[in-house]
């Protein structure tokens, strides 16, 4: 069987300790692990310091660089994995195989990962709005006559990655031309694409003693979170809530995002229903800025019949057709968990309109794996139970609020699409401290714009500003 | 590596049954004679109604008994448990668990001595040297380990230092997330141990792997002048056994991985060899005490060699009589070998169904 070594700043270790991770479909073991113990990584984290000292002898120049040529790499050459190779074709297949992604789907989060390495300079400019990314190099600088000066918070970042798609490495990617060494925890059943990631940086000249790579435990993530100067974390509820109060982690939870149509969107709503049926169904529900509740100051059972027609429609397919658009989960008892957990909640007048159309529940066997088809869950009220939740796969609420709700009654909230041309909503939402990225107009929660920081500022989370006096004959 | 041919090993492995047989007739008379038995068994023998005297002639029949519950051995009067043939003898009592509600209590006069005088002779002198002293940075308080390993270092010749450790607050701390204050307590001990091996001339210890990690994370032990670490006290995976010998130690500092716990007294481990890939492999002290590994579901099932299952105690002292206790913990069960021509068992770890519930702080 495949194993994949802990890197230990770059260095392959194998562990007496391994995991192993199944093909969704046979649930055979697919691919093993080695586990780093506590010990191992607290110990490799008193070296942190050296990553960092390394990756200040480039220029932010030579990075962008090496990012741009990493992009390729990932995209279209075989790189190692292990004591052997994989290819990109091998590398999608991989995916797909632990975490059940149609081939589709993974080569989609492929080109977004691709992306963002090959706009480095695009996404750091966005990250830093400095009008030259030489500062980065020199610490200090000058915007209009005004010094600005910045250092980096900690001597690496750890990073708790999850396993429910690779779209999210995106967002960590850009740390290594912030000059910021990674010590990754892969998530259990996507063990691939950070590895992939660090052979196309080492391939494209980033030395590989910048990155960690330690498959772990829970335990073992904590050591990473608690040892690292910065840190980011992909989790559910549960995790979240447990580092909500340590400033030095950045927290990827639960994403809630929404779309709203007010006034003449909410009557307008039909000529939106591809993009709501794109935000909600688009990488099969998985990501957190998938559109997970729609709010309507409309008629909210016909918008949500409407959408339960068009998502209904929704069937799974083979894992290399072109147009698959649901996974199946990698634990069939998952998919019956949520499920049973989504029927539990519909009473007090809360309907499955998708299950309705369907003429069937969500989960369905198809080829012997398991699915959870989409839903579409028309409540009553905003205060129904199931009015603001997110599952990971395509579910969706619709609710049917008064005007003067909105926005106080989305809550937190990771991406919003307002659907309207009401000018004191857009102030209000402009205001509302509770939305991280606010899409005025019809664009999906799906689409992201490089230039902009998303999900939270890499830059500010990596690096401090700090008031700067120097006589000039000392800055050049 | 075993010196024994397969013929040598079957008949020490039938002698060592016998010999176990036979403690076993000595040790159920002893517990279940009106004049010399503890109060507890006594009383349980009148309600069985039965005698284990004239019905129990070997180990086998142990199982008449069924599984003890530890239950029993929560709260007072602690000296239902003191044999009445010892009763003349000072009685320490040493308790297990008690983070939360009653702790597990086991009287004893003198078995800790005897089981760490036993173990004693398993270490290597050159590693352990005659006369050196020792640090104990492990629990304190009521726990028979800082005694015993208080005894082993005086029967070696030595003296132990020892430090303030309270694992009761360190598992409440865990379980009310406060991690961080729990890191800071384990530095608190970590503090401890740096000032006596700085103070004094030190060659030995005994540690947890959390605690042994976290102090070489601060210091050099082989340039600190230690020669062997003697670890135990929670779980140890076939890859902290690798981490520890291979990193935290150096090839200098002999490890010594042991599994006990207050009711079993001290398993020590067979020394490894390459093809063990680093499991850890302990044998009990029988007849003093004899682990089994029975079926999670069937725990009067012996599972067979390399299978996974329950760990199942028992122990057999004039002190103390516990047949057929089941451990928290699962591992696979291991062969005979020269050694110890007796099973012994493969890779301890806490048992998975209650694993949510097991909270290990850092001892």
């Amino acid at each position: 069987m495949l194993h994949l070594p802990i890197l230990r700043y770059g260095k392959p270790y194998r562990s007496v300790d391994t995991a192993t991770a199944v093909h969704y479909r046979t649930r055979q073991p697919f691919v093993e692990a080695s586990q780093a113990n506590a010990g191992l990584i607290r110990r490799d984290l008193a070296r942190q310091h050296e990553a960092a000292a390394i990756l200040q002898g480039f220029t932010t120049r030579e990075l962008i660089a090496m990012a741009g040529k990493a992009s390729g790499y990932f995209l279209n050459d075989t790189l190692p994995l292990g004591d052997s190779a994989q290819s990109p074709q091998e590398f999608v297949e991989a995916v797909s195989a632990t975490t059940g992604l149609p081939w589709v789907m993974v080569r989609r989060n492929m080109a977004k990962i691709a992306g963002v390495l090959a706009s480095m300079e695009t996404v750091l400019m966005g990250l830093t709005r400095l009008p030259n990314l030489d500062m980065l190099d020199s610490g200090v600088g000058d915007i209009d006559g005004r010094a600005l000066s910045f250092f980096p918070r900690g001597d690496s970042m750890g990073v708790i990655l999850p396993s429910n798609s690779p779209g999210v490495h995106s967002l960590w990617a850009p740390a290594i031309a912030l000059k910021t060494p990674l010590i990754l925890k892969p998530g259990s059943s996507e063990l691939w694409t950070p590895y992939r990631i660090i052979q196309a940086y080492v391939k494209a000249g980033v030395p590989a003693e910048v990155f960690g790579y330690y498959p772990t435990s829970h335990a073992g993530g904590g050591e990473i979170l608690r040892g690292t100067g910065r840190g980011m974390l992909f989790g559910d509820v549960a995790a979240a809530k447990a580092w909500s109060g340590d400033p030095r982690i950045e927290i990827h939870g639960p994403g809630y995002s929404k779309i709203i149509l007010a006034d003449d969107g909410a009557a307008g709503w039909e000529k939106y229903l591809d993009l709501m049926v794109d935000s909600v169904s688009n990488n099969s529900g998985r990501s957190c800025v998938n559109c997970s509740s729609i709010w309507t100051t409309g008629d909210g059972r016909a918008l949500a019949e409407a959408l339960a027609e068009r998502l209904a429609r929704i069937k799974p397919t083979a894992e290399d057709d072109p147009n698959a658009a649901v996974a199946p989960l990698a634990n069939p008892d998952v998919a019956k968990r949520i499920s049973a957990m989504v029927d539990s909640e519909l009473d007090g007048g809360a309907e499955d309109l998708c299950a309705k159309v369907r003429g069937s529940g969500r989960v369905a066997e198809w080829d012997g794996c398991t699915y959870l088809l989409p839903s579409v869950i028309h409540v009553p009220s905003k205060e129904h139970s199931l009015a603001n939740r997110e599952f990971g796969y395509p579910h969706v609420s619709v609710v049917q609020v008064e005007p003067h709700d909105l926005p106080e009654c989305l809550g937190p909230t990771l991406v919003c699409t307002a659907l309207t041309n009401d000018k004191r909503l857009h102030q209000r939402l402009l205001a509302n401290p509770h939305i991280g990225r606010l899409n005025l107009g019809p664009i999906s929660t799906m689409k992201i714009s490089w230039d902009q920081p998303h999900e939270g500022n890499l830059f500010d989370h990596l690096y401090s500003r700090r008031a700067f006096q120097a006589v000039p004959e000392l800055v050049g | 590596m075993s010196t024994a041919t397969p013929t040598d090993l079957f008949a020490k492995v039938q002698a060592s049954k016998e010999r176990l047989d036979a403690h076993v007739r000595e040790m159920v008379e002893w517990h279940f004679n009106p004049e010399t038995g503890c109060p507890f068994w006594l009383n349980w023998a009148q309600e069985a109604g039965w005698d284990p005297r004239k019905e129990v002639t070997s180990y086998a029949d142990l199982d008449k008994f069924g599984n003890f519950q530890d239950d029993e051995l929560r709260g007072g009067p602690v000296r239902r448990w003191v044999p009445k043939g010892l009763a003349h003898r000072p009685v320490y009592v040493f308790e297990t668990g008690g983070s939360t509600g009653v702790p597990k209590s086991r009287v004893q006069m003198d078995d800790f001595r005897i089981d760490y005088e036993n173990f004693s002779e398993t270490l290597p002198d050159e590693h352990f040297p005659k006369g050196a002293d020792w640090l104990m940075l492990g629990p304190s308080g009521p726990r028979r380990l800082r005694l015993a390993v208080e005894h082993l270092a005086q029967h070696r010749g030595g003296i132990a230092f020892s430090v303030d450790l309270d694992p009761r607050w360190v598992i409440k701390l865990i379980k009310r997330g406060q991690i961080q204050e729990a890191e800071l307590y384990k530095q608190h001990c970590i503090d401890q141990a740096l000032t006596i091996l700085r103070a004094h001339e030190v060659k030995c210890m005994f540690t947890t792997p959390k605690l042994l990690e976290a102090l070489c994370e601060k210091i050099n032990l082989e340039k600190a002048g230690i020669k062997g670490v003697f670890c135990g006290g929670t779980e140890m995976t076939p890859q902290f056994h690798r981490f520890a010998v291979e990193e935290l130690l150096g090839p200098n500092i002999y490890f010594a991985p042991t599994y006990g716990n207050t009711l079993m007294g001290l398993a020590t481990h067979k020394a490894p060899e390459p093809e063990d890939n680093w499991a850890i492999i302990y044998y009990p002290p029988v007849p003093r005490a004899v682990l089994e590994v029975v079926d999670f579901d069937d725990a009067t099932r012996i599972v067979g060699y390399g299978e996974t299952g329950r760990v199942r105690l028992t122990t057999l002292t004039k002190e103390t009589f516990i047949p057929r206790f089941l451990e928290r913990d699962e591992c696979e069960r291991e062969a005979p070998c020269d050694q110890y021509p007796w099973d012994g068992v493969r890779n301890v770890r806490p048992f998975s169904r209650f694993q949510k519930s097991v909270v290990e702080g850092v001892y």
